[in-house]
């Protein structure tokens, strides 16, 4: 046998690339464009917001004008300047929660994924007695004793959802753990961290994508629920749940005092649900070839 | 004769009871050497144990007893740590490529990976190393960015080979590492083992159940049935002086590509002998010794290097009919 000409190929040609477009993003890519506008609006909130948006003046409860392009509430702050930076409040409280959640989240459920038996079944099992109280109950009952400031905010809501993320991220872990290509790096002598990161989480991370935004969904809902019930971020600065409270004793006289935060209320979340449903398709799409 | 490059004694895996279902004493007492440059055969049906057993060589399977010594080192006792060190020795090539590339992993991530775990060469030698790889299994160099699921069977084939020695390794387990692609593409990536074998002096455990292939690269054989090493010598001496039934029985079954002589085999095929696997040491076994007395092992010598077990022997059936 010569040893220098080797077989060249097998039959088949290398295989072309595969077209990396394929019909079902419009939906992701509608999702970012609602997240790209909201994070806009947020990021450059004090550089866009018309009026101080802690401002009163004697033109209070007025309906939507040139210099007011949605009114003013019943001290006569501008509305939409307290929307752009009340949404900078909501919207922090929830990106930050959400990312701690997810890293616990992730900590949480790789290692009981990954190492199973007894460490699993001891995380798992401290999860479900989170996981059982009423999302908003125990947001409500932590808030309450630790007193409504933002860190306070944030800490409760990232713990109330762990248990969620904790989940989604440990069971695809579960199974592709003893996928071939595992053993394969294994065998190859990768340390079990590498492991877990470069060739578990890769493989399980579609669900994880979905959960997330999904919670971050949930999560404007709880934070602005919070505000509502008067668990927010203290006065005076605004934030869209608190906003919704205030105007409420108002809906008759001026609805838009009511309609434009419960409007951005929708927006975000919206925006999150169907970041959600985009990246759920596009991903089972890819998870098909 | 120096010592051997792996050394395998008395290797046992037993897979505890599960849902009621008793333990599985799926490998026992395998035993047997190694040397350097040698390739030893594997073959048994399914569920023999074979790839138990080179999961358990490589310590991806939990030993229960015996030990496995490379390069003159007990991996069986080692730490986790040392184990890792040891393995840039020992490498492993799946059955099914398929599945035993990371598909989100680049084709040069894949080969980078275990230079990047045993650094055997400084670190800008890296894509030289990966290009020459990939050159030395028989494919341009240029698909290094591509990603797995863009090959096709025999092509991921050469990158699981190309992976296995991206870390020059003294020996290798093939884990059936030709029966998931078809018979032209078995061909070719036979020839590429059997010429990677000889230019690079590697020794491998090649387990297969194809008995024409493993002749072909195999320089010793042993036959595995029930957990057990039942024949083990060399390719000529277990192929032409078959002493164990069971040996006898595997090779008879290989079809034989011509319709005459495969209608008289099979026109005389006897009903497939039963290999009791009970076992009894304190009767004379088929080569008349009593082990529980004599003490010696249940291994006979056949001929130099050529062994036989006298465990799975069909009843009434002795050596030499």
């Amino acid at each position: 046998m010569s040893d220098t000409d080797f077989v060249t190929d097998d039959d088949a040609p290398l295989p072309q690339r595969r077209k990396a477009a394929n019909g079902d993003r419009w939906m992701v890519g509608l999702g970012l464009a609602m997240l790209a506008l909201m994070l806009i609006l947020t990021l450059l909130g004090p550089l866009i917001a018309p009026y101080d948006p802690s401002m009163t003046s004697p033109n209070s409860l007025a309906p939507a004008s040139a210099q007011h392009w949605l009114g003013t509430d019943s001290i006569g702050r501008d509305i939409l300047s307290r929307l752009i930076i009340g949404g900078r409040t909501t919207l922090l409280i929830t990106v930050v929660a959400v990312c701690l959640a997810l890293a616990a989240g992730l900590v949480l459920g790789l290692t009981a994924g990954y190492i199973g038996g007894a460490v699993d079944q001891v995380i798992m099992r401290v999860l479900d007695v989170i996981f059982a109280f009423p999302v908003f109950l125990l947001a409500i009952a932590v808030v309450a004793a630790l007193g409504p400031t933002v860190p306070n905010l944030i800490l409760t809501i990232a713990i109330v959802y762990t248990p969620i993320l904790a989940r989604v991220v440990r069971a695809p872990v579960l199974s592709v753990k003893s996928w071939d290509h595992v053993e394969a790096a294994r065998s190859v002598g990768v340390s079990e961290f590498r492991l877990v990161t470069r060739h578990i989480l890769p493989l399980a991370i579609s669900p994880i994508l979905v959960q997330v935004s999904l919670t971050l969904a949930n999560t404007i809902f709880t934070v602005t629920a919070l505000s509502f019930l008067g668990l927010g971020p203290p006065p005076p600065d605004p934030n869209w749940g608190g906003m919704l409270a205030e105007a409420r004793q108002f809906m008759e006289l001026a609805p838009l005092t009511v309609i434009a935060p419960a409007g951005a209320i929708v927006f975000a979340t919206l925006t999150f649900i169907v970041l959600a449903n985009g990246l759920r398709e596009m991903l089972d799409v890819a998870g098909k070839r | 004769m120096s010592a051997p490059l792996l050394r395998v004694r008395d290797l046992a895996v037993t897979f505890p009871p599960r849902r009621g279902n008793p333990a599985v004493r799926a490998v026992e007492g395998v035993s047997f050497d190694l040397a350097a440059g040698q390739t030893l055969g594997l073959v048994g049906e399914s569920g023999s144990g074979k790839t138990t057993t080179g999961r358990a060589i490589l310590q991806l399977q939990k030993a229960s007893a015996g030990s496995v010594e490379l390069l003159g080192r007990n991996l069986t006792t080692m730490s986790g740590a040392q184990l890792r060190g040891m393995r840039r020795h020992m490498q492993f090539v799946l059955q099914n490529p398929h599945s035993s590339l990371n598909p989100r992993m680049r084709i040069s991530s894949i080969l980078t990976e275990p230079l990047l775990v045993h650094r055997p060469i400084p670190r800008d030698q890296f894509a030289a190393k990966v290009d020459s790889l990939l050159e030395m299994v028989g494919l341009d160099p240029e698909v290094r960015n591509r990603f797995p699921h863009e090959f096709s069977g025999g092509q991921r084939q050469r990158i699981v080979i190309a992976r296995a020695l991206a870390v020059d390794p003294d020996f290798v387990v093939c884990d059936e590492a030709v029966s998931a692609l078809d018979v032209r593409t078995q061909a070719q990536i036979v020839t590429l083992l059997a010429d990677l074998q000889t230019r690079l002096n590697l020794s491998s455990l090649f387990i297969a159940h194809d008995l024409a292939l493993v002749r072909r690269l195999a320089h010793r054989v042993a036959v595995m049935y029930g957990g057990r090493i039942v024949e083990l010598g060399t390719a000529a001496q277990v192929y032409e002086n078959t002493v164990h039934p069971y040996t006898r029985t595997l090779l008879d079954a290989v079809p034989v590509p011509d319709v005459q002589a495969q209608r008289k085999r099979l026109r005389n095929a006897a009903p497939p002998p039963v290999f009791p696997r009970e076992y009894d040491p304190r009767h004379p076994c088929v080569f008349g010794e009593v082990h529980a007395e004599s003490g010696t092992p249940e291994w006979h010598e056949i001929a130099p290097g050529h062994n036989v077990s006298c465990r799975f022997w069909p009843a009434g059936m002795t050596p030499g009919q």
